[in-house]
């Protein structure tokens, strides 16, 4: 255990107040802004594309992200980068060029919205209450993992932590609302970019540069058993899921971290999609995800590079070491560790300012997501359908309040019993699986119904949990890991059981809906489905759009620089 | 009116870089030995930042300016 390993001092404690008092500055200026619902939860449909972008990004930058990047690429290499260049990157691009039109088309506030639009109140109700509650138990487990790793590296009080983390973010998104979100998740963006990039410079002058950092990177390699080079390839070790530590092969990789995780959450999260609906015109809201894009493309250089290079010096044996947990390596302090090696007091303060500023960039996002479903899909939805503006604009600042305390009790929720978030956390991975089918066939396939899309993701749910209960990853036992209906079938690794789970679910939800909505009626006119569905929208034309204004061009180029990417590094 | 959200940030790296360059004058040497391979991390990155906080505020200014610009010209 790394037991208070960080001593700060004072020059540290002003960099971060100074943050502090700029976060809640920005919401402080903003509250001016703020005069309807419209302004509080979709910044009055105003905002630039890339302040959306980085928004959009700065939202998904949480410390989960960050530190669990650096882990990732210290236990798997290179391979992580999957979860960028074929992960994040094509469903980016995907959901600019094809699902924005009818997010930023239709008269939907939000992805919840736009289900009712499409099929009907009881698909709206499921995902608007399923993602509700899973919002508010990642702002949870994101204040959770802030106060466990601050009072363990620096010994501050847990208590403490989780109350001024919730109040800070409290403060500004009751003043400013979304725009105050996407601020300060654009301000969060750049000093993440800051308070990372000198310690990645460090690492890899210390370790030999990229050349060095590829040879000190054999002994992790071939010591776990594999190919001397497997570190620093992304592909070219997947043909077999026995000759890669993630333990997957290209099929799984591709089909269920590319195809189903990665676009069931970047299309359908309304976290992320939220962002790019406050842009201020069409146009901008489909460049939002494309723009986005970019930076996303090169986080590998900034998240996975310090844990290739602390492996890199912990295998090499020198003064670095990372601590040890449960017999194995504590890969979750791959950063703090870096941070407490290379970084002097000074730039220590700016290191754990954007560690903080990544936490707090997650929870806000979650958050406001959470007001907007909660007040237009769950209260105007089922509790009072006629109230006037002001009184939607003050239950969504009181919901953020909820909100808040609500993410406090899942962080203690998840201090106390942690077998409990593990279940809810691996119910919502069941729910959040199968949907991307749902929205695929309701956006492209008119005929698709009702019945069809509510009843084809309670199927896909279910064989999810089917999935997960019939098969157990290599070395674990049954339960909350899987084989709870008896293990039929063993992964060799958690991941690729995942990645399992989520074809399964995708496949089942896929199949079911296409039958449910042959057998059922159509209950939707054509002319209610204009502006939802492909086939029955006009298309946008982009000949008067500037060459740098045209999605379907810009998403191309993402798309071959991500090609190059995944070729270079194969 | 809408805050221009380049000001907040160029100002934030424009204080966090003048206090880090400032410090990193001011501190001993010694602590850059045994952490960042005997760079003067704090002065190097502290200048870094503030380069960076004054493109974003010369932007902002600019932004300013071509705005003023154009609704003037609507009044004539």
């Amino acid at each position: 255990m790394l037991q208070h390993s960080i001593q700060l001092h004072s020059i540290d404690y002003v960099l971060l107040v100074t943050y502090f008092v700029f976060v809640l500055g920005i919401g402080f200026v903003l509250r001016r802004t703020v005069s309807g619902s419209k302004d509080f939860f979709e910044s009055g449909r105003s905002l630039p594309a890339w302040i959306c972008a980085l928004g959009f990004i700065g939202a998904n930058l949480g410390a989960q992200e960050v530190m669990g990047m650096a882990a990732s690429g210290a236990k798997y290499g290179m391979m992580t980068s999957h979860f960028y260049w074929v992960g994040a990157v094509p469903a980016m691009v995907f959901v600019a060029i094809f699902m924005m039109p009818f997010y930023y088309g239709s008269k939907a506030r939000s992805v919840p919205e736009y289900l009712k639009l499409r099929f009907d109140e009881k698909t709206r109700g499921f995902n608007a209450l399923t993602f509700a509650c899973m919002t508010i138990m990642s702002s949870g487990i994101s204040m959770y993992a802030l106060a466990k790793l601050l009072s363990a590296i620096l010994g501050w009080n847990f208590h403490g932590c989780i109350l001024v983390s919730g109040v800070i973010v409290l403060a500004y998104i009751f003043m400013g609302g979304l725009t105050s979100a996407i601020y300060n998740e654009v301000l969060q963006f750049f000093l993440i970019v800051f308070g990372f990039l000198p310690l990645v410079l460090l690492g890899l002058k210390d370790v030999g540069g990229w050349d060095g950092l590829v040879a000190k990177l054999v002994k992790p390699a071939t010591d776990a058993g594999f190919a001397p080079d497997t570190w620093t390839h992304s592909w070219s070790h997947t043909g077999s899921a026995a000759t890669n530590p993630m333990g997957v092969e290209w099929f799984g990789l591709a089909m269920g971290l590319g195809f189903v995780l990665s676009f069931g959450y970047w299309c359908t999260d309304f976290l992320v999609v939220q962002r790019a609906m406050a842009a201020k015109d069409m146009g901008a809201a489909r460049r939002t995800p494309i723009l986005a894009a970019v930076p996303k493309m090169f986080f590998p250089a900034l998240v996975i590079l310090p844990g290739l290079i602390a492996i890199a010096l912990h295998s090499a044996g020198g003064s670095f070491q990372l601590p040890s947990k449960n017999g194995g390596l504590d890969y979750d302090m791959v950063v703090p560790t870096m941070l407490a090696h290379y970084f002097p007091t000074g730039m220590l303060g700016l290191g754990l300012t954007a560690l903080m500023a990544s936490f707090m960039s997650g929870m806000a996002g979650n958050v406001t997501a959470f007001n907007t479903v909660f007040t237009y899909d769950l209260y105007q939805g089922y509790i009072k359908k006629d109230g006037n503006d002001a009184h939607y604009l003050a239950v969504g600042r009181w919901t953020t309040v909820v909100g808040i305390l609500a993410s406090m009790a899942a962080a203690y929720a998840a201090a106390s019993f942690n077998n409990i978030m593990d279940i809810l956390q691996l119910v919502f991975a069941f729910v959040n699986a199968p949907l991307f089918a749902t929205f695929l066939l309701g956006m492209f396939w008119k005929r698709t119904t009702g019945h069809g899309a509510f009843f084809g993701l309670i199927a896909g749910t279910v064989a999810a949990a089917i999935h997960h209960g019939l098969s157990l990853p290599h070395g674990a036992a049954a339960g909350i890991k899987g084989g709870w209906l008896g293990a039929v079938h063993v992964y060799p690794s958690e991941m690729a059981q995942n990645f399992w789970t989520a074809i399964f679910a995708w496949s089942t939800c896929f199949i079911a809906t296409i039958l449910i909505s042959l057998l059922t009626r159509q209950k939707k006119t054509d002319e209610e489905l204009g502006g939802l569905v492909y086939s029955l929208t006009s298309k946008i034309k982009e000949r008067d759009a500037r060459w740098w204004q045209r999605p379907a061009l810009l998403g191309s180029i993402v798309l071959a620089l991500a090609v190059v990417l995944n070729l270079l590094f194969w | 009116m809408h805050l221009d959200v380049r000001i907040p940030i160029g100002l934030l790296f424009v204080v966090f870089g003048a206090i880090l360059a400032i410090f990193g004058l001011l501190s001993d040497p010694a602590i850059y030995q045994s952490h960042s391979l005997g760079l003067n991390i704090n002065f190097a990155w502290g200048v870094v930042q503030i380069a960076f906080g004054a493109v974003m505020l010369w932007l902002a200014f600019r932004g300013r300016k071509a705005k003023a610009q154009i609704s003037g010209g609507v009044r004539q």
